[in-house]
């Protein structure tokens, strides 16, 4: 059986239509099964209420007497883009201000702007014969403004991995604030709610698609930036009228650390046309699995502790390593939830009939890395070869010598297989000498805890090393802990000017 | 019954807190303090019923104390719900009711302000700086 789009559109317009929110289809395929289902449910909406950092606005502010071709705009101080013509510009949501820093961005803007309240536009030009003017100060609301389009490039993510800290040391990310140890976990998505979820192979949500953005309906634009339907990481391009949306689904937010993001509230109604989306509609919370990555690690491959799926993350508990550790939700399921009844609202009352795609998104699309045609600064293209050591057995006079002939202020301690087993400085020695005790030998009075790098390590993470543990150098190692380089302070200042690529 | 000690320059040095529980025999839990060479300041927490003892005690040997009256608040018009400051908290003061809503069990509270940090929303806030 199949039911025509038609149909389903001439019952949403009687009002007689059966529209469901996507949390309520698996109990009803599960009591109905899915042909009767299917003859039963008309359209199933689907919503979703969480930080969207890929966001934005286009406005067109009308012009000015005389005319200003802007070329620098700020709004309350956000910077907005300057390079569309005259009037226009976009303004994106993670956008800092210059003034307030992380307390204030894009994302306020357009929170303000909805909210009704004035935001002050500042632009400049340099002015031409046909837009003298050469700067502009004035009070905007919103209702001044010829259009504001929201226009998301990377909106609803089809699920997002969850994250942990392994690390001894509290993380700030994206991911919200991540205790070390493994001291809790953090996820995001609405899970059973989610749109791309509830269709996963692209057959009801494409181009053209009517949804709930802001809490104005809005369209479906096409496939989002990074979208990545094959793995399970589908997104969405959005666009929706900012001057129909409300506050209660335009939020912004700062992430401590992190900066400024959107919450933005996007439902999409799914049309009950056949047995494949009743199947997909059905899908639950158990179904859909995530991993649960280490935000400890610094680079784009984080490794995954375990697979976890959103029944688990949202029941306030998972399970790793034999311990319970809690979770926290970074978007909000009560306001996902809200999104979906109030999609159901409008598709029960015919104020939203249904469209199917008119250019379908390719489900078999996979991000791919940033291709990298120069690398960044490694630790080999800096480090100092010429490695001064000492064995562990060595008296702290031999070390102060070695120090002073070696013109270094690190000796990194071997022990008789000539493995790195500790490091002494000048100031270890100095408070030997200063302080005499029982100490004689260096590995008395070595620091046994040794931070370290790779020859392949980026620049950029070393350089975090070294800040965060507040330290001017470290031993470069290979696997087996063999030092192979020293990395200092002073070899940074290799990196001015490009010395590194030689 | 939670209570806000502040030591001053001089009592500081004094070991004011295990004097109190020697000589009234209340069992103080403290849950926060910031002691340093010279002044501090100490989140403690006593049954409701030695209150008054306490605070007398401590106040005689050089110590200011007050009660404190709010944990952590939640403004409800920022908050979107979401939940972030769930697993931050030490004590577990945050939850979700049955609708996803969060709530606040305000009196668990011992304002260390780590939620304050986790919160995207600028929601949370206190009245009682420590």
């Amino acid at each position: 059986m199949k039911k025509s789009i038609d149909l389903i559109n001439e019952r949403v317009r009687d009002g007689n239509a059966r529209v469901v929110t996507a949390d309520e289809m698996p109990g009803i395929v599960a009591e109905l099964g899915d042909e009767e289902a299917l003859r039963e449910v008309d359209v199933v909406t689907t919503g979703t209420f969480g930080a969207m950092c890929s966001s934005g606005a286009f406005f067109n502010f009308g012009h000015a007497e005389p005319p200003i071709r802007m070329e620098r705009i700020w709004l309350n101080d956000v910077e907005a883009y300057g390079g569309l013509a005259a009037v226009d510009t976009y303004i994106g949501a993670t956008q800092q201000s210059t003034t307030r820093e992380d307390q204030y961005g894009g994302a306020h803007v357009i929170e303000d702007f909805v909210a009704g309240k004035s935001v002050e536009l500042r632009a400049m030009s340099r002015g031409t014969d046909c837009y003298p003017r050469r700067t502009i100060t004035t009070d905007l609301l919103l209702e001044h403004l010829n259009q504001a389009i929201m226009c998301n490039p990377r909106n609803a993510y089809q699920r997002y991995n969850a994250a942990i800290n392994t690390t001894d040391r509290v993380l700030h990310t994206y991911m919200g604030m991540l205790l070390p140890n493994s001291g809790n976990i953090t996820f995001s998505g609405a899970g059973v709610l989610n749109p791309l979820s509830n269709d996963p192979k692209l057959r009801m949500i494409g181009s053209g698609v009517p949804i709930f953005l802001g809490g104005a309906q809005g369209m479906v634009v096409g496939e989002g930036t990074q979208n990545s339907p094959a793995g399970g990481f589908g997104t969405l391009m959005v666009t929706g009228n900012m001057k129909e949306m409300s506050q209660d689904y335009v939020r912004a937010a700062t992430m401590r650390g992190y900066g400024v993001t959107l919450y933005i509230g996007v439902g999409i109604p799914i049309p009950v046309v056949d047995i494949d989306v009743v199947r997909s509609t059905a899908v639950r919370d158990e179904d859909i699995s995530v991993d649960l990555l280490d935000y400890g690690v610094p680079s784009r491959n984080r490794p995954a502790v375990r697979k976890v799926n959103y029944a688990e993350l949202r029941s306030g508990v998972v399970e790793v390593n034999g311990e319970e550790i809690r979770t926290s939700s970074l978007s909000s399921y009560r306001k996902a939830k809200d999104v979906a009844e109030t999609l159901k609202g409008w598709v029960e009352q015919g104020k939203m009939t249904l469209v199917l795609p008119t250019r379908q998104i390719n489900p078999e699309t996979r991000v791919k890395s940033m291709h990298e045609s120069v690398h960044g600064p490694r630790v080999l293209d800096i480090m100092d070869k010429r490695v001064v050591s000492i064995g562990e057995s060595e008296e702290i006079r031999a070390a102060a010598q070695k120090l002073l002939k070696g013109e270094t202020n690190h000796l990194p301690v071997i022990n008789s297989n000539g493995l790195l087993v500790g490091i002494v400085t000048t100031y270890d020695i100095s408070k030997a000498v200063a302080n005499p005790g029982k100490a004689t030998l260096v590995r008395d009075i070595m620091r046994k805890k040794v931070v370290t790098t790779t020859p392949d390590e980026p620049v950029d993470i070393a350089v975090q090393k070294l800040e965060r543990h507040n330290i001017s150098a470290m031993p470069v190692v290979d696997k087996d802990m063999h030092v192979v380089a020293m990395l200092t302070a002073i070899d940074l200042g290799k990196l001015i000017g490009g010395r590194w690529l030689k | 019954m939670k209570l806000l000690v502040n030591f001053s320059r001089k009592a500081g040095q004094k070991p004011i807190i295990a004097q109190v529980v020697k000589e009234t025999g209340v069992l103080i839990n403290v849950e926060r303090a910031i002691i340093d060479s010279s002044e501090g300041e100490a989140l403690i927490d006593i049954p409701d019923e030695s209150c008054r003892i306490v605070k007398e005690k401590m106040a005689s040997l050089g110590a200011t104390v007050r009660v404190l009256e709010h944990g952590i608040i939640l403004d409800e018009t920022e908050c979107i719900d979401c939940g972030a400051c769930v697993s931050v908290c030490p004590h577990e003061v945050f939850y979700f009711d049955e609708n996803w809503e969060v709530c606040v069990r305000e009196g668990r509270c011992v304002l260390c302000g780590r939620c304050m940090d986790a919160c995207p929303h600028q929601a949370l806030y206190h009245k009682d700086e420590l």
